[in-house]
């Protein structure tokens, strides 16, 4: 059917092309309604870091970057909230590197990542919104000798009612200027959000539907050109021979630039670039690392796990209670390496000059980017102009800024724009993976059923160590047993310690759901097992060891409720739980699924029940968990990078599959009102993901899936 | 010197025969709105229409166009359908990304133009070409649902 598509059949069963009709009434959030006020140039009010008004209205500053997860739109409304305006007064612009101004509380870099945006901006981007108008009220207050009291604020428009006054916000910015930035900066008790908790409408999705949205692969420059590259396959190669002169020769190339391990072909356009490429002949040393191979890394992790790690949690006996337990559980999880593969591919358009150079990048740390193009330039880093753009996804990818270094590299010596864009196959094969983990758990359950002691061995890559040094503390990797050391249920006696195994022959990234993806697939398989193992309904096991954590039972039970657990299903049907606590959000996931033999597996039904703390945008966590569960769903079901001779065996979408619309199941997400601080949500249905479909898996035939992805084993 | 018209506008190129299309729109005539995404049709991001059917431009070369006319996301709003699909798309709030939206409403408006009332297997048969990594699957069929030819 997918082929059909683009059949020669197809294009000549051509039908009238409808014309005319309405316009779509879609703005930019820049071209939005301005308060009216003529201002001369003196009026720039920038009390802080996020809040700007000046000729151009109000702009507020986005600490962290869009990657469609909506933030852009919950960071503006947690401002708008305080600052009393609404989002169609104010338009929204990307932060520039500073590290000073914009870092991330919770990761210590400017960095979009980890689920944490929201929970770092919870109170600094109110109190951004209510500095600047407490500032802009006094200045108002000042100008007609009244107390700012007796003012009010509606929509960026400051009115004295006793004496029927009013000013915007755009007439006081100037005299609001010269006013001190206020010490005391209260905050609105929840009951008065008038916003925050709203389904407001994204900022970002009217140019996101008519084409007119920028992505960094989107930059145009006037006198810019336009390059593809191709990357050494195997990491460590280099370059063995290349026929420069017949790229040349391809019309439309200008020139070929490398590096010892990368050449790129600059041209005219992508496609005269793309063939000067392929037309380089080109062949590889393939260096140390010729020999790695998926299948002697997994050997490697075999042996390392069977030594002790360093030692995460001990509460003493975990050991000693699983021998004196009556039932006994061994087991080992495997996870497989990962692709990011945002549809966006890698992308970098870069400006190098003489003692200057500007990028346009879509990145998830614009400070590191700098640093980057600054390294490989040369240049002192305040000579370095980042545009960051919105990115087309990045799931992680884009915390990392190899591809930024590459680019920077190969167009040193280039002194006109040049977008440099990655093939779809250069990007996957080149990407820096998520790492395999190699799992071994043990358990014990009484006589009564209950676990009286675990054990959970994590042996893996350690992405803290190489993207957060600082954080990776006594051969501890907070993340790679996060969901597993400590999990929402009453335990006592449990074990845990991390096995750091690198790779030869790859690098190991952030990918989403970090740590919690991985652990719960496990966790949540092996509490499955242990239910069954004595002969108790995995939700009934569940809520048993719930008993000091109210936010966690509620969750699973409305899950339970929604997803009607306790209904009978068909022969072939499974149902699936899986439970969480991570990135500080609760989240019960109930899947159903249809099992027919020789097929595919059928995703039926997704229910979600979340309780993320407050909510700043009901509607953008429901997307979040949507979005996030299917991600987790189809990388459980058809995703894993291997290797051979050194190189990445997949390449595209053909053979890294993503879920399709025609394998998505229903999904439904249930919020649990919350007064807690917000967690973040745009993790967390992936983590959730896994564990699920494992458990419904066995629900369904019996057959308990160890290893990921679905598809490498015979259900 | 080839005559394209896109969006109702005469455009003239010298592009080689082989030449995708995406690559015209894109870095030739700066139409961005038409993305690539995977360059083997199998993601279907740079999805246009070719006389009024839904087709993947990266597979699409300048010698198969003849006098065809095309439209891209930045045209289909002209079309009454292509902006009821828009506007459906707000109004759902489909779009994370937004990345593969630009081919999503492109193959939601060639299947709702043929196909007015689509159940859920038309919509599988004709949006399982346009991959949405974020996932906006759910979304997309509501969306598509919703609106009212």
């Amino acid at each position: 059917m997918i082929e059909n598509l683009v059949s020669r059949r197809n294009f000549l069963r051509g039908t009238a092309l409808a014309t005319a009709g309405l316009v779509l009434a879609v703005q930019l959030p820049g071209n939005t309604r301005r308060a009216s006020a003529a201002v001369g140039e003196q009026s720039k009010f920038i009390p802080n870091a996020f809040v700007k008004i000046d000729d151009d209205g109000i702009t507020l500053i986005m600490p962290h970057t869009e990657v469609g997860q909506g933030i852009y739109t919950s960071s503006a409304m947690l401002m708008a909230e305080e600052l009393e305006v609404d989002l169609d007064q104010v338009r929204v612009e990307a932060a520039p590197p500073d590290l000073k101004k914009y870092m991330d509380p919770i990761l210590f870099d400017q960095a979009t990542g980890g689920s944490t945006s929201t929970q770092s901006d919870w109170v600094r981007l109110r109190e951004a919104g209510a500095s600047a108008r407490i500032m802009l009220v006094g200045a108002a207050a000042a100008r007609w000798g009244v107390p700012a009291d007796d003012c009010r604020v509606e929509k960026g428009v400051i009115h004295h009612e006793p004496s029927g006054r009013s000013l915007s916000y755009l007439e006081v910015a100037a005299d609001a200027a010269t006013r001190e930035v206020p010490k005391q900066v209260p905050l609105k008790d929840p009951s008065q959000f008038r916003l925050i908790g709203t389904k407001a409408k994204r900022l970002d999705t009217p140019a996101k539907v008519d084409g007119s949205l920028v992505y960094g692969i989107d930059t145009r420059l006037p006198g810019m050109a336009y390059a593809t590259l191709a990357i050494a396959p195997v990491k460590g190669g280099r370059i063995a021979s290349m026929n420069e002169a017949a790229a040349r020769a391809v019309k439309g190339v200008r020139e070929v630039v490398r590096t010892d391990d990368a050449v790129a072909v600059i041209g005219d356009h992508m496609w005269a670039a793309k063939l000067g490429v392929d037309a380089l002949e080109l062949t590889w040393e393939s260096g140390p690392n010729a020999s790695v191979s998926t299948q002697a890394i997994l050997d490697d992790m075999h042996e390392a796990s069977l030594k002790p790690g360093v030692v995460v949690r001990d509460d003493n006996g975990a050991a000693e209670a699983i021998r004196k337990a009556k039932t006994k559980l061994d087991a080992v999880y495997r996870s497989p390496f990962l692709s990011h593969s945002p549809l966006e591919p890698m992308n970098c358009t870069l400006h190098i000059g003489e003692d200057r150079a500007e990028l346009w990048v879509g990145t998830q740390v614009p400070v590191r980017a700098q640093k980057a193009v600054a390294e490989a330039t040369g240049l002192p880093p305040e000579k370095v102009t980042v545009n960051n753009q919105l990115m087309g996804g990045a799931f992680g990818r884009r915390l990392d800024i190899d591809t930024i270094e590459q680019a920077a590299k190969l167009l040193r010596n280039i002194r006109y724009p040049v977008k440099l864009v990655w093939t779809r196959e250069q990007d996957l094969t080149h990407d820096f993976f998520r790492p395999y983990y190699y799992d071994r758990v043990s358990a014990g359950l009484d006589d009564a059923g209950r676990l009286v002691g675990r054990t959970h061995r994590v042996t893996g890559s350690s992405v803290m160590a190489r993207w957060a040094p600082p954080a990776f503390v006594n051969g501890i990797d907070p993340d790679s047993l996060d969901c597993a050391a400590e999990t929402p249920y009453d335990e006592s006696a449990v074990f845990a310690d991390y096995v750091r195994h690198e790779p030869e022959g790859l690098t190991t990234a952030w990918w989403r759901g970090v740590g919690a993806t991985h652990n719960l697939f496990v966790m949540e398989s092996f509490i499955d097992e242990m239910a069954h193992a004595t002969g108790q309904d995995p939700v009934d096991f569940r809520r048993k060891m719930l008993t000091k954590n109210p936010r966690a039972l509620a969750v699973l039970e409305l899950a339970a409720e929604k997803a009607g657990w306790k209904e009978k299903l068909p022969k072939g049907r499974g149902r699936g739980v899986s439970l969480q606590f991570a990135f500080n959000t609760y989240l019960a996931h109930i899947l159903d699924i249809e099992v027919v033999p020789g097929k595919q597996v059928k995703l039926l039904r997704s229910v979600l029940a979340v309780d993320c703390g407050i909510v700043i945008n009901p509607d953008t966590v429901r997307a979040q968990m949507e979005g996030g569960v299917l991600f987790g769903l189809g990388t459980a079901m058809f995703n894993e990078v291997t290797f051979t001779g050194g190189a990445v065996d997949q390449s595209n979408f053909d053979n890294y599959r993503i879920l399709r619309i025609n394998e998505a199941p229903k999904v439904e997400v249930y919020q649990v009102k919350s007064v807690e601080k917000p967690g973040g949500v745009g993790e967390a249905g992936t983590a959730a993901a896994a564990g699920a479909l494992a458990n419904a898996i066995f629900s369904a035939t019996g057959k308990r899936i160890r290893s990921l992805p679905l598809s490498q084993a015979a259900v | 010197m080839r005559k394209l018209t896109i969006n109702g506008q005469v455009h003239e190129v010298d592009m080689p025969d082989d030449m995708p299309l995406l690559w015209v729109l894109r870095d030739v005539l700066g139409l961005t709105g038409t993305k690539y995404g995977c360059g083997i049709a199998q993601c279907g991001a740079c999805t246009v229409h070719l006389g009024g059917i839904a087709v993947r431009s990266c597979q699409t070369t300048m010698d198969m166009i003849e006098d065809m006319p095309i439209v891209t996301i930045e045209g289909v709003s002209n079309t009454p359908i292509g902006a009821k699909v828009q506007a459906a798309w707000l109004d759902k709030e489909v779009v994370q990304c937004g990345y593969c939206q630009s081919g999503q409403i492109m193959s939601a408006t060639a299947l709702l133009t043929e196909n007015p009332k689509p159940t859920d297997t038309d919509i599988d048969d004709a949006m399982a070409g346009n991959i949405c990594r974020c996932g906006t699957y759910v979304r997309i069929r509501e969306a598509i649902h919703s609106v009212n030819v």
